[in-house]
């Protein structure tokens, strides 16, 4: 498929913005459970949230530079029942909305308990609206990844990993940043979002290196063949109808060769996991933590970029098998 | 949806009906497949759930697959998600087109009964392309996609198109070695024979012969 721009930036940026308010409220969890210390209100949990929206509505913007109409967009709603693009359109303006009364909460200070969890946890306003956002935000990764994975015959996107894939890089460089966020704001969970950055990036390894090794030794199963029933051992494509190019040739496949797709696989490779991980680790030491900290999720980011645009050139649409050769 | 720069150094265009050809077999065994293909109007087309706007729909009463140009958004997901590659994208209105099997055309009162059939259909010199409905048992179209062994294109994907295709015909013809030797020629030969006296009687007409 040929990559798009803004749907690279769309789904990086609301990943990272995802991850970063899943980070957020994860540690106002563990404060509350009195593993961390609990941070401030307002620089703290409600800032954040804003960088968190600040992300999302970054992406949204992005979205609407692949559309041909988006001022008709408000219809894209309306196939909830059958589409997952029209399930995101849903669930995004959702996420945003319950992230920025998340935000809000804190940044009003209604956070006085309202009742208490086995007379030891408290349980205030932000809690329970943060954690009607997490449900939308994992829906939100789901949507997002379902709308690839629901393609039957693109058989390098039609599999769970692909959702996987999704919440877990996205929520890798969500901790990434939290890790710098807290770090540039001097609050003293830097440690925790290192941690849980790494788990996180590992995990994002795994699964996307599944899903490489999946996809190198992919059978398809349409051929030339079923395209056009004629079954042959040997069929040769000698004209397509028209020498010239049209929306066949170009927006079903990425243009570029072979090499410079393994660059690009080898780069992001490199790019999202070992080097933030390094810098990570670095930053925990205490040492410059808030420039190492920040430039590990700038890099990871661009790193993101580039698997984004790896994973769309992975998917090999069998429409090209109608335009293989001009002879 | 014209060409655009037809006459100049990078043309491109737009071809919802695809006619491609394709070599079977290798030199000298070889055939050469003409390959004409449109929107197939699959019975469950997949570019019509996957809409968000509901731009992309299937007409009930006739099984024509459709875009709304009034609600498309241009998302392009209807065409990543057709396997056949039948929707393009226009640059100047900026939404999703296809081939309507001529809608317009098949319905139009204005002309006669016989031109009511797509373009493409009343086009073809050879009447390769046949039109009519597969939903009813005695149309021609039914009745030789069930003689001829009419198939699907990628029916792995269970897409159920409505366009059928009718696999190539050869015309074979079996000849016997008696059919290459005449029984009632005495000589044996295929030359001319001596003319016969005028008195005898022969089986064959001699004017034939001669």
């Amino acid at each position: 498929m040929l990559p798009a721009f803004s749907v690279i930036f769309l789904t990086t940026l609301i990943g990272v913005g995802q991850g970063l308010f899943l980070a957020i409220y994860t540690g106002q969890i563990y404060s509350m459970m009195k593993l961390l210390p609990a941070q401030d209100s307002q620089s703290f949990y409600a800032l954040g949230s804003l960088l968190a929206f600040g992300f999302l509505a970054a992406g949204l913007l992005a979205s609407f530079f692949h559309l041909g109409h988006p001022l008709r967009a408000w219809r894209s709603i309306s196939q909830w029942r059958t589409s997952w693009l029209s399930r995101e359109v849903i669930i995004l303006p959702i996420t945003m909305f319950l992230i920025a009364l998340y935000g809000a909460t804190h940044y009003f200070g209604w956070t006085e308990p309202l009742f208490t969890l086995a007379q030891t946890q408290p349980i205030d306003l932000s809690m329970i609206i943060g954690a009607l956002a997490t449900v939308a935000t994992f829906a939100l990764f789901i949507c997002t990844g379902m709308i690839y994975a629901s393609l039957k015959f693109l058989q390098e996107w039609h599999n769970p990993l692909t959702v996987i894939n999704y919440i877990l890089l996205g929520g890798a460089s969500g901790f990434t940043l939290a890790a710098g966020f807290s770090a540039y704001v001097g609050a003293d969970v830097v440690g925790f979002y290192v941690l849980w950055a790494i788990i996180l990036t590992i995990a994002a390894f795994i699964s996307r290196s599944a899903s490489l090794l999946r996809n190198r030794r992919l059978k398809h199963k349409s051929n030339l063949q079923t395209a056009i029933g004629v079954r042959h051992t040997i069929i040769a494509q000698k004209a397509q109808g028209s020498m010239g190019g049209s929306f066949n040739t170009r927006e079903f496949f990425h243009g570029k060769s072979l090499d410079k797709l393994k660059t690009v696989k080898v780069t992001f490779l490199i790019l999202v996991f070992p080097i933030p991980m390094l810098l990570l680790l670095a930053a925990a030491s205490g040492i410059v933590t808030v420039s190492l900290s920040l430039t590990a999720f700038v890099i990871q980011y661009l790193g993101l970029m580039a698997e984004r645009w790896y994973f769309f050139s992975e998917g090999q649409h069998p429409q090209n098998l109608y335009y293989q050769s001009v002879a | 949806m014209s060409d655009t720069n037809p006459y100049d150094a990078n043309p491109t265009g737009t071809f919802f009906n695809r006619v491609q050809t394709f070599e079977v077999g290798t030199f000298p065994n070889t055939e050469t497949v003409h390959f004409p293909k449109s929107c197939l109007h699959c019975e469950e087309p997949p570019c019509v759930p996957v809409c968000p706007t509901g731009a992309s729909y299937k007409r009930e009463a006739d099984g024509i697959v459709l875009v709304d140009y009034d609600k498309c958004i241009g998302c392009k997901y209807c065409s990543w998600a057709c396997p056949y590659g039948a929707r393009e994208f226009d640059q100047q209105l900026k939404v999703m087109k296809k081939c309507t099997l001529c809608v317009d055309r098949i319905y139009d009162q204005t002309l006669p009964e016989s031109e009511r059939k797509p373009a493409c259909v009343l086009a073809c010199p050879t009447n390769a392309r046949l039109f009519g409905d597969v939903y009813d048992p005695d149309s021609e179209v039914s009745r030789l996609i069930r003689e001829n062994g009419g198939y699907q294109l990628m029916p792995e994907w269970g897409t159920n198109p409505a366009n059928h295709y009718l696999p190539r015909r050869k015309t074979h013809l079996k000849i016997h070695e008696d059919e290459l030797l005449r029984t009632d020629n005495p000589l044996k030969k295929e030359g001319l024979l001596p003319e016969p006296p005028k008195e005898q009687q022969t089986l064959d007409d001699i004017y034939m012969s001669w």
